[in-house]
């Protein structure tokens, strides 16, 4: 198979764009298909201050490498969260940030110690919630929103973007399509604008690249990333989902694309009534500030109280 | 030693002893092409490409969730 470009032994070949390419035009046509998302999505301006969050895996750092190279002013932010589970894992993955970090000294790493901040690790919280004890994903995820969003809005930064690449966003999607979670549906998007209450702008740049495709950008650009998965992540609906739509993929292919741009477009014109008119509406929560839909305390300040009343 | 195509993925190893296609290999081995980077002596292929006994295979999984 050759490259569509030049004619050299292709690398890659994407049967969902009919289209092979070599390492050097392969890499090209990501960053160009990237700062296209980006303005097709009028996420950001290139005057603006970008935070990456960063996991320390393929998808955030090959976000960030992208963000550089297109001339942005992109800083990174990890959350530590304290997973070891026998593998290290949160120390291999932020030693992995770090070494991106430090090999690109025109930018900034900010690092959130959720142990050393709150006292407590995201495997510690979870054991002691019902919600995390349920699902400790779950109690990731909020600690995670709530600490970018914080970080964000105090450091002054304009967006905050995420690495979530296309089977992330279909895997999303055919969840709450499944379940007709209406909410969650309207609210899914490249963009989510910031909020007058609190609510940093929050992007996805990566949106419109399989999740194969990031992978072989971050290893041909020579990025080292993480490559255990999460382990908590094991036996994670998201996987399953992921897998199904696989199989959709193998037999038709730009089957996970079509879903995704497919639903972006109904919902542009008019599948679901606008948010304004359900949303219920935000107060500040009494701790952090941060809005939250009940009066009192927000999600994440309740996970930490209930520690501080037990004397933890 | 005779020589063989020996191939990576994960904490698993297979060999093979004749020249194939990546794409027959992912079939052999039962993974899809779409959850997968395929490199060849360190080198990223497509499924057309063949493989030769003496080659070095390491299977990429892209596939992440949580």
């Amino acid at each position: 198979m050759k490259c569509r470009t030049c004619g050299r032994p292709a690398v890659i070949n994407m049967r969902q764009h009919k289209l092979a390419l070599c390492a050097d035009h392969y890499l090209d046509w990501f960053v160009r298909q990237t700062e296209r998302t980006i303005r097709k999505y009028r996420m950001f301006t290139p005057e603006e201050r970008i935070l990456v969050a960063v996991s320390g895996g393929k998808d955030s750092l090959a976000l960030w490498d992208v963000l550089l190279r297109l001339g942005y002013h992109a800083d990174g932010l990890y959350i530590d969260l304290g997973i070891d589970a026998g593998l290290d894992y949160s120390h291999q993955s932020r030693s992995k940030a770090e070494a991106f970090a430090a090999a690109h000294p025109e930018t900034r790493l900010i690092i959130v110690d959720i142990p050393a901040t709150y006292g407590e690790s995201i495997p510690q919280v979870a054991a002691r919630t019902l919600r995390g004890r349920q699902r400790p994903c779950s109690v990731c995820g909020l600690v995670k929103r709530h600490e970018m969003n914080r970080v964000a809005l105090e450091e002054g930064y304009d967006v905050l973007a995420t690495g979530h690449n296309l089977d992330d966003e279909v895997a999303v999607l055919f969840g709450n399509t499944m379940q007709w979670k209406v909410g969650y549906l309207r609210r899914q998007g490249p963009v989510l604008p910031a909020d007058a209450q609190g609510l940093a702008r929050k992007v996805k740049p990566l949106c419109r690249f399989y999740e194969r495709e990031t992978a072989a950008y971050a290893l041909l650009r020579g990025i080292d990333y993480i490559y255990d998965e999460c382990p908590f992540s094991k036996g994670a609906t998201s996987l399953r989902y992921k897998a199904l739509l696989a199989q959709m993929e193998h037999r038709s292919p730009g089957a996970k694309l079509h879903f995704y741009i497919h639903f972006l477009k109904a919902r542009e014109e008019g599948l679901f009534c606008p948010e304004e008119q359900t949303r219920p509406p935000m107060h500040p929560c009494e701790r952090c500030g941060q809005p939250t839909t009940a009066p009192g305390l927000c999600a994440f300040c309740r996970l930490w109280v209930r520690k501080e009343e037990a004397g933890g | 030693m005779d020589k063989v195509i020996r191939v990576r993925f994960r904490d698993r190893t297979w060999t093979f002893d004749r020249k194939m296609t990546v794409k027959r290999l992912l079939e052999e081995v039962g993974l899809l092409p779409e959850n997968v980077l395929v490199l060849r002596n360190g080198t990223m292929v497509t499924e057309d490409q063949h493989l030769y006994p003496g080659d070095e295979v390491k299977i990429v999984a892209v596939i992440s969730g949580g």
